[in-house]
């Protein structure tokens, strides 16, 4: 029977089926994940703030992300007849699609990936800077002012934010030898990478929030000032995958954080390796409390002062770390591959 | 020096990891939430809730037609009819309230001679039409014997300050 099982898998049709399982077997958790997330967040803010959050669908509340998804596909979807319908349509589809792409390097345990290239950090960072397309093409395509403010905003904000970003992502890669994910996770064998690299991880952190649109760096869709942005035009499911792709992709970020500077599925002082996708999932959910947390803390920037802190601070500042990193490994014969 | 001072400052980040601090020692306070319909809040003895006309002990209704309120309400929200009735006493034959101009300011209450009409401590009388908010003399008087009991306990609460 299991040698069956092992030849069908060999076979076309079976690495396929193989290959989709894997695929379910990381999006189902994911979007349960994403739902989840934003019944935490609502419940994290809450407490912040005094507040209790939702706590009457189900217990604790915990069935509200199900009543809101019902409650958002029960409603109309709102087309303005300005608006070009594909590109209108195909915006929130594609943020939400690549949010959940990137999940396919990402190694959840030692050997949990669903596809293990050797460029996988060149895939994530591609499929990262796509999603900027996403919002740019909705804020275009409702043919609407706010949204067109909103997404130029944001085009702009994500990629001033990328570069310093790439920075970072360049310092890892220079102390692993390697692209790929979990090469990059078995280097941190001995020490977690945010120790060495406090500075940049301290960079990359504070740049995801920015990545992801989120809170103190929300100026897309800053509602005392445009509306909503680059949303300002959807409705009901389409406006749910923008929704979704927003939570999906702090997961991705929170994955990135982790798999780059918290050791991925290795345990603290390589405590239980058994126990691999609990420890990621565990600093997943750490790294998605920072985003909460910071969103209940800071007040929004302003769009000038983002810009700075993009371009005037973080920039040098990856730089001049990049530099340091370089030559503290050529000096003391770190290289890897060397 | 204080440009070395501010520049370090800003770097090590230690006013926004003050800040953070501080949000998270709020999670862990107790919550400001009242949980409304099941939980509520307190009121105080002169809350001005829901209307009501009191009676006597002996079951006499205390409203002597004195059309003090109706002079004295702002809104103009009280209409009073009276005559004297067969055992020669004088009383209301009509006593309304439209509770959709009432402004709930408590001049009636305090104009009252007899303490007939009191505002009580009920502020759920939602209704689903506008008609049910113009409450007639018998409405009123069943919410005197409703509240009666509570009605009576604020007032004694809040003798001593008045």
């Amino acid at each position: 029977m299991l040698d069956l099982i092992k030849w069908f898998f060999a076979t076309p049709i079976g690495y396929l089926v193989l290959v989709l399982l894997e695929s379910l077997a990381i999006l189902v958790p994911l979007l349960i994940g994403v739902a989840m997330l934003t019944y935490v967040e609502r419940k994290v803010l809450a407490a912040i703030q005094l507040r209790k959050g939702p706590n009457v669908v189900g217990p604790f509340g915990l069935l509200q992300p199900f009543a809101d998804a019902i409650k958002m596909m029960m409603k109309e979807v709102v087309i303005p007849t300005g608006a070009n319908r594909f590109l209108f349509l195909l915006a929130p589809l594609l943020t939400f699609t690549l949010a959940m792409m990137a999940w396919a390097v990402m190694p959840v345990g030692a050997g949990w990936v669903v596809a293990d290239i050797n460029v996988g950090l060149l895939y994530l960072f591609a499929i990262s800077s796509l999603g900027v397309y996403g919002i740019v093409i909705a804020g275009w395509s409702s043919n609407s002012k706010y949204p067109l403010l909103g997404a130029l905003r944001s085009a702009a904000q994500m990629v001033s934010y990328e570069v310093s970003m790439g920075f970072v992502l360049v310092c890892v890669l220079l102390c692993v030898g390697s692209l790929n994910l979990s090469d990059i996770v078995r280097a941190q064998e001995h020490l977690w990478f945010f120790i060495p690299l406090l500075p940049m991880f301290v960079v990359f952190v504070i740049s995801a929030l920015a990545e992801t649109n989120r809170a103190p760096f929300d100026l897309p869709e800053g509602e005392s000032e445009i509306v909503a942005g680059f949303m300002v035009e959807y409705s009901s499911m389409p406006f749910g995958l923008f929704f979704l792709g927003e939570y999906a992709n702090m997961f991705l970020m929170s994955g990135l954080i982790t798999t780059l500077f918290l050791g991925g599925w290795l345990g603290p002082f390589g405590l239980w390796p058994a126990l691999g996708p609990l420890w990621f999932f565990l600093k997943l959910c750490l790294c998605l409390f920072w985003f909460l947390w910071a969103r209940a803390t800071f007040p929004r920037f302003r769009y000038d002062q983002l810009m700075r802190l993009g371009w005037k601070v973080f920039l040098p500042l990856s730089l001049v770390w990049l530099v340091v990193t370089a030559t503290a490994l050529m000096v003391f014969g770190w290289l890897p591959n060397a | 020096m204080a440009f070395i001072d501010r520049t370090v400052r800003s770097l090590l980040l230690t006013e926004l990891l003050r800040g953070m601090a501080l949000t998270f020692g709020f999670m862990f306070r107790p919550k400001a939430t009242i949980n409304y319909p099941y939980e509520k809040g307190p009121l105080s003895p002169r809350f001005k809730g829901e209307h009501a006309l009191r009676r006597y002990p002996n079951g006499e209704e205390r409203c002597i037609a004195c059309k003090l309120c109706e002079a004295t309400c702002p809104a103009q929200a009280i209409t009073i009819e009276a005559e004297p009735r067969a055992d020669g006493s004088r009383r209301t034959t009509r006593y309304d309230i439209d509770m959709t101009k009432c402004i709930y300011c408590g001049l009636c209450e305090e104009a009252c001679p007899v303490d007939a009409i009191v505002e009580g401590p009920n502020f759920e009388f939602a209704t689903e039409t506008r008609e049910e908010l113009m409450y007639d003399k018998a409405k009123l008087l069943s919410n005197g014997d409703r509240w009666e009991a509570e009605i009576a306990r604020r007032l004694e609460m809040d003798a001593p300050y008045r």
